[in-house]
C-alpha cells in the first residue's frame, strides 16, 4: 500500500489551482484539427472583441469518447463561468456531468437527436449553442448550377459518425425532392477512401462528401479517382477546395466561432441558455478550384466566378 | 487535480475495471490476446441503451447486455477452436464483424440516454450527489465481480481454465475439453466487458460506436500497471491488482489533463503523450528503486 500512497501524494502534489482573473471558459474539444481549432479561435477572437477578459482552460480528448467524459469531470472541479463544448461526444459527455454552470456547444450536426435539447427553439436547460447542420439543399443546388442534368449523386460517408448519417439523411430527402438518385458508398476507416470513391465511378454523375471527419482526412484519395475518371467532386467544408474539391458551399469555421462567441458573450452578461434557441450559421460561403474543375471535366461559368467568396489558384 | 476530476477518475477506474478484469481472464489465465474488447465494449453500451430507450430497466439492461458480451465472446472461442483460426485474428475477426452489428443495434451510430433512467437514479434518489454516487456504485459492482471471479477461479472449471492457459497438452491429456474451457473463457471475459461498457454508456449520457476504440490498449496497460505496483504473488491478488490498475490508469490520464508546470506549458495534444510517460513511470519506478537499494 506504500506504494499506492505515494501515487496520491504524487498527485497531490500536482493539483495546483489555476489563477482566474476576470471570466473563465472552459473548452471541451473532441480532436484538433484546422476546423475546430479555427471555431475555438473564433470564440475567442469573439469575446476578446466585445472586451472580456478571459481565462481558458483548453482540453482535448485526443478523439477518446472516455477522455472526454473524464475532462467534463475535471471541468466541473474548474468550476468555470461557461462550458465550450465542440462536437457531438464532448457536448454529450458535458451535458452528463455538468448540470449547473451554463454550456454552449458547436459544431452539433444534430443537437436534439443527440439529446442535447429537446427542441431547438426551446432548450430549456443549462445547455444551448450552435449547431453546423450542412445546408445540404443549397449545397446541391449549387452542384446542380455546375451540372443542371444531375441524375444520379455519389456520398461517401463514414457510418460510425453520427453527424454524418443526419446530414446523408437529409440529402436523402433533398435528393428524392429533385428526382435525383442517392449513390451511397460508407467506409470504416480512412483506408477504405479510395476503393470507396472508386467504387462511384460508372453509377454516379458527380460525388458529394459531406463534412465526415474520417472521409476528409484523406479527401487526396477522392481527388485522384476525381481526375483519372473526370468526376466531379463537390465538397461540404471549404479547406476540402484546396484539396482538390471542385466548390464547396459551406459553414465557415471561423465564423461559427464568432457566433457562438456571441451566444457565450450574452450568457455571461447574464442571460439564461434555457431561453436561447440554437442557432445556425447566418452566412455560408462559396470557394471554387477552377484547375480541378477542368481536370475533372468540369466548366464554370463567369458568373459563378464572381459570385465565388474565394477561387483557389 | 480537482476533487471532482479524482472522482471522475475513479468512477471511469471503477467502470472500466470490469473491462480490466476480463482482459486480465484472457489475457493472463488462459493465454489469449482477445481483440474483440474493442467491439463488445460499445456491444454491451448499444445493448444497455437500446435496453433502456425501449423502457427495461437499467439494472435488467445490464444482465442483457452481458449476454450479449458473453456470445460476442463464444463466436471468437468457436472461430479459434473449432474453426482453427489464430486467436488474434478470431478475435480481429469478430471485432470488426461487431463494427457493423453495434450500429445496426443502435439504428444509428450514436445514442443518447440524457434524460432517460439509469442504475445511478436509486441512489441520486437516496440523497447522494452524482459525483459520489457513480464511484461508490460502479466500485460496490467491480467488487462483487473480483469476488465472483475469485470464487470462480477456484472451482473445478476455473483450474481447469488456469492449466489451459499454462499447458494445454498437459490439461488435454488429463481429459479436460481444451475447446470448451476456451469458449466460456473467452465468453465470460467479454461478458465482464460488456458490462463495462453498459455502465459507462449510462454515465457519460450515451452509447457511440466508436467508444471501444483502444480499450485493448487501456485494458493490457491496466493489468500491466496493477501487476507491477500491487503484485500478482497469487490470484487473488492479482484480481484486486487488476482492479487498481484500472484506477491507476485513469488518475494517470486525470493527472495528465490537469498538468501544469510553471511557465512551461504542455499543449492539449501532448495529452497521450503525458499519459505514456506516466503510466511508464509507473511501470519502471518499483525497478529502479530495487536496483537502488542493491547497490
Amino acid at each position: 500500500m506504500k506504494k499506492f500512497a505515494a501515487a496520491l501524494a504524487i498527485i497531490a502534489m500536482t493539483a495546483l489551482p489555476a489563477l482566474a482573473k476576470g471570466y473563465t471558459i472552459s473548452f471541451n474539444q473532441i480532436v484538433e484539427h484546422p476546423a475546430l481549432d479555427a471555431l475555438r479561435k473564433g470564440v475567442q477572437d469573439e469575446l476578446a472583441a466585445q472586451g472580456f477578459e478571459v481565462s481558458y482552460n483548453i482540453h482535448v480528448a485526443q478523439g477518446n469518447i472516455s477522455t472526454a467524459n473524464l475532462i467534463a469531470r475535471q471541468i466541473l472541479g474548474e468550476n468555470p463561468d461557461l462550458v465550450v463544448s465542440i462536437a457531438t461526444p464532448t457536448s454529450q459527455a458535458c451535458a452528463q456531468v455538468i448540470k449547473k454552470i451554463p454550456i454552449v456547444f458547436a459544431a452539433v450536426s444534430d443537437p436534439v437527436g443527440a439529446g442535447l435539447v429537446p427542441s431547438l427553439e426551446k432548450p430549456g436547460g443549462n445547455i444551448t449553442g450552435t449547431t453546423d447542420m450542412s445546408p445540404v439543399d443549397r449545397q446541391v443546388d449549387l452542384i446542380r448550377e455546375f451540372l443542371p442534368g444531375l441524375k444520379r449523386l455519389g456520398v461517401i460517408y463514414n457510418s460510425g459518425e453520427a453527424n454524418s448519417v443526419s446530414i446523408v439523411k437529409a440529402l436523402k430527402q433533398v435528393c428524392d425532392q429533385l428526382g435525383i438518385t442517392l449513390e451511397e458508398a460508407t467506409i470504416a476507416n480512412s483506408a477504405g477512401v479510395y476503393q470507396a470513391a472508386k467504387s462511384l465511378v460508372g453509377r454516379s454523375d458527380a460525388v458529394y462528401i459531406p463534412t465526415d471527419n474520417t472521409v476528409v482526412s484523406a479527401f487526396e484519395a477522392i481527388t485522384k479517382v476525381g481526375y483519372e475518371s473526370k468526376l466531379p467532386i463537390f465538397a461540404a467544408d471549404v479547406d476540402s477546395v484546396g484539396r482538390g474539391a471542385i466548390a464547396a458551399l459551406a459553414v465557415d469555421y471561423y465564423q461559427m466561432g464568432r457566433q457562438t462567441g456571441e451566444m457565450a458573450a450574452r450568457v455571461l452578461k447574464g442571460a439564461d441558455t434555457a431561453g436561447m434557441p440554437v442557432e445556425t450559421l447566418r452566412e455560408f460561403q462559396i470557394h471554387l478550384n477552377p484547375a480541378s474543375a477542368k481536370k475533372m471535366g468540369v466548366e464554370i461559368a463567369e458568373a459563378m466566378l464572381k459570385r465565388a467568396d474565394k477561387i483557389v489558384e | 487535480m480537482t476533487w471532482y476530476a479524482f472522482l471522475g477518475a475513479l468512477e471511469q477506474g471503477c467502470a472500466y475495471g470490469l473491462m480490466v478484469l476480463g482482459v486480465y481472464l484472457t489475457f493472463r489465465i488462459l493465454d489469449f490476446p482477445d481483440l474483440t474488447v474493442d467491439g463488445s465494449l460499445p456491444l454491451g453500451a448499444a445493448v444497455s441503451a437500446v435496453a433502456i430507450t425501449a423502457g427495461i430497466d437499467p439494472f435488467v439492461s445490464l444482465a442483457i447486455a452481458m449476454a450479449a458480451g458473453f456470445l460476442a465472446g463464444m463466436v471468437t472461442g468457436v472461430l479459434n477452436t473449432k474453426f482453427r483460426i489464430l486467436h488474434l485474428l478470431a478475435s480481429i475477426l469478430t471485432m470488426i464483424a461487431l463494427y457493423s452489428i453495434n450500429i445496426r443495434v443502435m439504428g444509428r451510430p450514436n445514442m443518447t440516454l440524457l434524460g432517460k433512467g439509469t442504475i445511478l437514479d436509486p441512489l441520486y434518489g437516496a440523497g447522494l450527489s452524482p459525483s459520489v454516487a457513480a464511484p461508490l456504485l460502479f466500485g460496490g459492482i467491480c467488487l462483487l465481480a473480483a469476488g465472483f471471479l475469485m470464487w470462480f477461479l477456484h472451482t473445478e472449471f476455473g483450474l481447469a481454465m488456469l492449466a489451459t492457459g499454462d499447458n494445454k497438452q498437459m490439461i488435454t491429456s488429463q481429459g479436460v475439453n481444451t475447446h470448451n474451457v476456451i469458449i466460456i473463457g473467452v465468453g465470460l471475459s467479454n461478458a465482464l466487458v460488456a458490462l463495462s461498457g453498459a455502465m459507462l454508456c449510462q454515465s457519460q449520457g450515451a452509447a457511440d460506436v466508436n467508444m471501444g476504440v483502444g480499450t485493448i490498449v487501456a485494458g493490457l496497460a491496466s493489468v500491466i500497471v496493477g501487476e507491477t505496483l500491487i503484485g500478482d504473488r497469487s490470484i487473488n491478488r492479482a484480481i484486486i491488482a487488476a482492479l487498481l490498475g484500472s484506477i491507476i490508469y485513469r488518475l494517470a490520464i486525470a493527472l495528465a489533463l490537469g498538468l501544469k508546470l510553471g511557465r512551461f506549458s504542455f499543449t492539449p495534444s501532448d495529452l497521450n503523450l503525458i499519459t505514456a510517460l506516466l503510466v511508464v513511470t509507473a511501470l519502471t519506478a518499483p525497478k529502479v528503486r530495487r536496483r537502488l537499494r542493491f547497490r
